[in-house]
């Protein structure tokens, strides 16, 4: 649905996208991820054409963004990162302004508008003034803006910025609601927000994709082993020493230490399930067994190790 | 061409949104009708003072004494300082507020952009118009103005009108302020229309040269209600320099947010 190929983007000398090469399958939720600065504002704004590229292409529903620039806007939606709303306006008078640049037939409008403003639950709100309404029901009268002519692909700029919990989860929702019959393209920083609402991540630093996957993926494919924290009563260096000796653990670390309660972090063998083991290790010996549970990295993890090894592996080049 | 309507439309209730509107027409409705008030008043002693003199000729001419002051005088002055406030938010306040990016991620042109701002902009200004004819309407009711150069002055005013809205359009895509875009073009816009004055002093090609270009200069015709086509020429190119250079701004706009 959307081709990004050997982007790059220069602002006069400094390139702020370098090369960026991903695709996004048709009805699929893209994250992508990076941290401030990474470049996910302005390769959005390549993909919705509001920023030519300075080289590459990209292909919105098989048509190119700076060939054909009418056709490929005509199949995006486009949430930036500050709703672009006229603050003097009301809600449904702004949605079929909205409709009628973007070229929705009039005898539809009036049911886009209902169709939009009820996904968007911003229905009891259609005669307020948008300037009047909170920073949740603007983004979301945002949202509905970009969802207006009904267009293959949304692009949105962390979508979730500035909410509050509630309405985050209630955005996500939405967002997970919108895939299949769009294809959904957002940027966010919060790593989370990943993990529960996209079924693919780029992660992107520097202009640089410097991974691609399924949240999934990124975990086991950053992680070479698995790690299984145990926590028991008992002797530490004892039960450190019997751990050890089960077959195909690797390292056994010493976390925690309180009231007598000790947690290791135990790395094993990916191919071994090393945790019943490691249970009998402990019960056999009368310690008490408190927690057992294998601890994959977490996305924060592995967005850090794959930021800061990026700048530690740039800053000699430089 | 459904979509520049739409543009159109949205421009012109955002003036009735705002004060700006208000403000605008108050004032100039106001000034006008000072205006208009005090040429009929000279007119009127005028045609007495004649009569005093025994003299039995015709009555002076109403179209020269009083709709071509009236026009030279809202020109002068209140257009220069109206105009500027009219278009100062054309641009200047869709670059602030982020609403550029709803308009050039739309599937609009650049030209079906600018042509939508720039009619919104003129419908503010027709109905200015439409005032200053009110007042022209009501010396039908007392006097014998003739009517035909009336449509001269009314082309007159309307092109040099346009020609101040394009470009002032242009000034305001220069920058996200409105205060700035309103003092750039009140120094742009006063400069042309003295740039006459040079003709006073210099008869240099580059003096003669300068002073046509002065907006002031075309506009004497169409007050006097004659239409010259190298006057209504003129006027054109400036819409057509100031919607082309507005465009060329969107381009750069686009180059780097």
């Amino acid at each position: 649905m959307i081709q990004v190929q050997d982007l790059t983007k220069r602002y006069g000398t400094t390139v702020a996208v370098s090369s960026v090469s991903f695709e996004v399958r048709k009805g699929e939720v893209l994250g992508f991820l990076g941290p401030n600065g990474a470049g996910k504002t302005t390769t959005m704004r390549v993909i919705t054409g509001f920023l030519p590229p300075s080289s590459g292409k990209v292909t919105v529903a098989g048509h190119d963004v700076a060939e054909q620039p009418l056709e490929a806007k005509r199949h995006t939606g486009y949430l930036p990162e500050n709703p672009p709303v006229y603050t003097d306006m009301r809600v449904a008078e702004y949605l079929a302004f909205a409709g009628r640049i973007k070229g929705v037939p009039r005898r539809e409008l009036r049911n886009r508008v209902r169709e939009v403003s009820e996904k968007c639950a911003i229905a009891d709100v259609q005669r307020r003034q948008i300037g009047k309404l909170s920073k949740g029901y603007r983004q979301r009268v945002g949202l509905a803006q970009a969802m207006i002519h009904n267009p293959d692909v949304l692009v949105l700029d962390e979508p979730t910025a500035g909410l509050d919990p509630k309405q985050i989860i209630e955005t996500r929702e939405m967002i997970r609601s919108l895939a299949g019959q769009h294809t959904v393209v957002l940027s966010t920083h919060i790593l989370p927000e990943v993990a529960k609402t996209c079924d693919r991540v780029v992660v992107i630093n520097a202009g640089n994709v410097v991974a691609e996957g399924t949240p999934q993926e990124l975990t086991e494919r950053l992680q070479g082993f698995e790690t299984v924290l145990v926590t028991a009563e008992g002797p530490e260096g004892e039960i450190k020493a019997k751990l050890e000796r089960v077959e195909g653990v690797t390292l056994v670390d010493q976390r925690d230490i309180a009231n007598g309660r000790v947690t290791f972090e135990v790395h094993a063998d990916k191919q071994k399930d090393v945790r019943g083991d490691l249970a009998r290790a402990v019960v056999e010996s009368q310690w008490r067994l408190l927690e057992l549970r294998t601890s994959g990295l977490s996305l924060e993890d592995i967005f850090l190790k794959l930021t800061t090894r990026d700048v530690s592996e740039e800053a000699p080049a430089n | 061409m459904r979509n520049v309507l739409a543009l159109a439309g949205k421009e012109l209730r955002a003036y009735f949104h705002s004060p700006i509107a208000y403000v605008v027409l108050t004032i100039y409705s106001a000034l006008c009708g000072f205006f208009f008030y005090s040429f009929v008043a000279t007119y009127v002693i005028q045609v007495f003072r004649m009569m005093e003199m025994g003299g039995g000729g015709p009555s002076p001419n109403i179209n020269e004494w009083i709709i071509r002051t009236l026009l030279e005088g809202i020109l002068t002055v209140v257009l220069l300082l109206l105009i500027p406030l009219i278009t100062m938010r054309l641009f200047a306040e869709e670059k602030r507020s982020g609403t550029i990016e709803l308009l050039l991620t739309s599937p609009l042109t650049d030209m079906q952009i600018i042509g939508g701002k720039f009619l919104g902009a003129l419908g503010l200004y027709i109905i200015l118009m439409i005032l200053t004819f009110i007042y022209i309407a009501l010396l039908f009711v007392y006097g014998n103005p003739s009517g035909l150069p009336l449509l001269a002055n009314a082309l007159g005013l309307l092109l040099f009108g346009a020609g101040l809205l394009a470009l002032g359009m242009w000034i305001s895509s220069l920058t996200k302020n409105q205060i700035i875009a309103a003092a750039i073009s009140w120094g742009v816009f006063l400069l042309l229309f003295v740039l006459n004055w040079i003709e006073s002093y210099s008869s240099s090609t580059l003096g003669r040269t300068l002073s046509y270009l002065s907006l002031t200069t075309h506009f004497d015709n169409f007050a006097k209600g004659v239409i010259d086509l190298k006057d209504v020429v003129y006027y054109l190119s400036v819409i057509v320099i100031g919607i082309f250079l507005t465009a060329r701004s969107l381009e750069v706009l686009k180059g780097r947010p």
